[in-house]
């Protein structure tokens, strides 16, 4: 009895060194979707929600400004740009603006925008009905084009926020494409 | 704790039988290689540990050296930041946790009145694997492009995407690194739980061998983590995964969370057998029983539980929420309370005891104190508000160093004294071991104190220049560092000393020590407890 529980204790804990390694990995999508859900992380759903006008209520007694930030990541020379850099919305309003992106490179590139909000607990209560960073975007050489990004805020955004950082950057994800 | 022994240590030499000798130099080094004995793989790891102490520490003496004036004089910056991550990989990897894991291979079977440890094959392959992991790691500073230049804790994007390519040979490193020290828990665990003498209940067990069963276990749950936390590295930076690239939809701040779940509870797999190293000393040098020895062990088994839950304290500047910054600012700040009873017991067990202060003692007596001012730099950074000016500046690097070299430095030193007569056979020169001391506690303030006041005025760490204000303290640590450098080879030439020259001693090497090692003779004999002794 006591020799089989002797040779036992290293299989086991050998099972729990290899359970150990599987639970890292498992953490990965635990992270990330505990920030998806929680809106912790200012990461964002890229997926879109339609934005039903008829439903919506408009809280013209609050007004939130919307700051956008457009940065390259390290070997996307292109020119990325806001056209406007902030706006003034109201919760449940929908509201419109183009990014610019111009790849001043002579070869053809494919981005991926990767889109970061701030304060994190506001992430889920900015809902985006159309965005450039839904999909990649290839653009030629020298090709410049304007992107859209189509959001509204959700009315049940808490009241101490007032202010909400949208950024974005480019990746390049060209060799991901070809491969 | 206090048990009454009997055994006799003459019966044990009858039917001992030493080393297995071949002929010759291959001989000698079949005999190394191929040893499965609990004392031989103890010595080793041991010898192991105390080259890489003087390789890293050469490695700090650099960093000293480049920080003494401001501007780029001795390193380049990148060679300098690869000195820092090789110093910190070293340090932990190749000196702390090898030196505890020979302390425990040597001293584990001789506490619970064991033969050899349970897995003897294994551990014989545990510790082959660490000279070749360490070639491994060590090559990449001669690499094309230099060897990772991150720091030990190998933050992605800057290990992933910018990093040097000797970084995959890191990686693997890693690897045998995670699986010497996993076979070398599960050969402790099962030693531990199966070779007891009969009578060793649990509660009988030395204070050394618990904190180790409970680090054994953290090492097991936390290595396989790092393990595939790396084997994302890897496969991100070759086979087109995106666990920490945002392009793909990853998150390089996945990498913090994962690479701390590990690298917290890390820094307890350290600090825990230093606690033990301590709980067997105090004790013997203050000629009474260990004070609430089983508040100890629940201490010990609390806060190998706490720390799992507060490995977001290296990230509050990271953007976590501010709910979640609250929770592990409390759960950090928790941890203080079994550290605490575990301060509070030591000093009680010297309270009133009647104690003499040789050497193994000095170092507890320093370990106990300065660990502790450690420990309350650590709750000032636990602290969100405070913790947003402290992060990643020296005053980060003071407290560290503080739990790490006169903490877990100055417990393996103190059992290093401690045990040395019982392992050799030898007293060592107790002279050079206090100058040993006092030079090295007086040098280790003269260098880590002023870090706190660099890191409060706003020092940045791991950046190899800086502003002239920062000059005079500066120059102050690194005169202090070299002190404490140079002192170390006092602690080898006492080595030396003790194996060639040192004094005769008996098997009661100290009158106030109790657990069973004492019992046996000085060497003690090869296989430790050929009959189980009898513990009433």
């Amino acid at each position: 009895m006591i020799k089989k529980r002797a040779r036992n204790i290293p299989l086991l804990l050998t099972g729990m060194a290899v359970a150990m390694f599987a639970f890292g990995f498992a953490l990965v999508p635990i992270y990330n979707s505990l920030c998806k859900n929680l809106g912790i992380n200012g990461k964002v759903e890229l997926k879109s929600v339609a934005f039903d006008a008829s439903k919506a209520t408009v809280e013209y007694d609050r007004e939130i400004l919307v700051e956008f930030v457009a940065t390259n990541n390290s070997g996307v020379p292109w020119a990325f740009y806001p056209k406007k850099p902030k706006l003034k919305v109201h919760p449940g309003e929908i509201a419109r603006l183009a990014f610019y992106a111009e790849n001043k490179t002579n070869h053809r590139m494919t981005v991926q925008a990767i889109p970061s909000i701030t304060p994190g607990i506001a992430a889920k209560y900015l809902k985006k009905t159309e965005c450039f960073c839904f999909e990649q975007q290839t653009l030629e050489g020298h090709e410049g084009m304007n992107m859209p990004l189509l959001f509204h805020l959700d009315t049940d955004l808490p009241k101490h926020i007032k202010t909400i950082t949208l950024a974005y950057t480019l990746f390049d994800v060209t060799e991901r494409v070809t491969h | 704790m206090n048990h009454t022994l009997a055994h006799k240590s003459a019966h044990d030499d009858h039917h001992d039988h030493g080393p297995h000798q071949y002929k010759g130099i291959i001989g000698f080094i079949k005999r190394w290689v191929f040893t499965t004995n609990h004392k031989d793989i103890g010595t080793l790891y041991l010898l192991l540990a105390l080259f890489s102490f003087f390789l890293a520490g050469a490695m700090a003496l650099l960093i000293r050296v480049e920080l003494f004036q401001p501007g780029h004089r001795l390193v380049d910056p990148n060679l300098f930041n690869q000195l820092t991550t090789m110093h910190g990989f070293l340090m932990l990897f190749g000196v702390v946790m090898p030196a505890f894991t020979g302390m425990a291979n040597w001293q584990i079977p001789m506490m619970i009145g064991a033969p050899d440890m349970a897995l003897p094959r294994l551990n014989n392959w545990s510790f082959w694997i660490l000279p070749f992991a360490f070639g491994l790691l060590l090559s990449t500073m001669f690499h094309d492009g230099g060897g990772p230049n991150f720091g030990w804790t190998m933050y992605a994007p800057l290990s992933t995407r910018y990093a040097p390519p000797s970084t995959d040979f890191m990686i693997f490193a890693i690897h045998m690194l995670g699986i010497s020290s996993i076979m070398g828990s599960i050969n402790i665990i099962a030693t531990i739980l199966n070779l007891r003498a009969p009578g060793m209940t649990m509660m009988k067990m030395p204070m050394f061998v618990w904190t180790w069963l409970v680090t054994a276990f953290l090492l097991l749950v936390i290595m396989p983590v790092l393990a595939g936390t790396v084997t994302m590295m890897l496969t991100d930076r070759h086979f087109g995964t995106s666990f920490f690239e945002a392009a793909g939809g990853g998150d390089p701040v996945l990498f913090q969370h994962l690479f701390w779940f590990f690298g917290h509870p890390e820094v307890y797999v350290l600090i825990l057998p230093a606690f033990g190293v301590i709980s067997e000393v105090i004790p013997t040098f203050s000629r009474k029983p260990l004070f609430g020895y089983h508040f100890m062990v629940y201490a010990t088994i609390c806060i190998a539980l706490l720390s799992f839950i507060v490995w977001v304290h290296h990230m509050f500047t990271t953007g976590v929420p501010l709910g979640a910054e609250l929770f592990f600012m409390y759960t950090t700040m928790l941890i203080s309370v079994p550290t605490g009873v575990k301060v509070f017991n030591w000093v009680s067990t010297m309270f009133r005891g009647a104690m003499t202060f040789e050497t193994p003692m000095l170092f507890a007596v320093a370990f106990v104190f300065l660990f502790t001012i450690g420990g309350f730099t650590g709750i000032m950074l636990a602290l969100v508000p405070a913790d947003f000016q402290y992060q990643d500046t020296y005053f980060v690097v003071g407290h560290f160093h503080y739990v790490l070299v006169p903490g877990v430095v100055f417990a393996l030193f103190s059992g290093a004294y401690y045990w040395l007569p019982k392992w050799t056979g030898h007293m060592y020169n107790e002279t050079m071991g206090r100058w040993h001391f006092w030079l090295s506690v007086i040098s280790v303030n003269i260098t880590f104190f002023p870090m706190h006041f660099l890191g409060l005025a706003g020092m940045p760490r791991r950046i190899p220049d800086y502003a002239l204000q920062f000059t005079n303290f500066n120059v102050v640590v690194t005169v202090g560092a070299f002190i404490f450098g140079f002192s170390q080879l006092l602690f080898l030439g006492n080595l030396i000393y003790t194996i060639r020259k040192g004094k005769k001693v008996d098997a009661q090497v100290w009158e106030g020590a109790t657990t069973l090692e004492w019992t046996l003779s000085s060497p003690p004999p090869y296989h430790s407890f050929t009959t189980p002794p009898t513990i009433l």
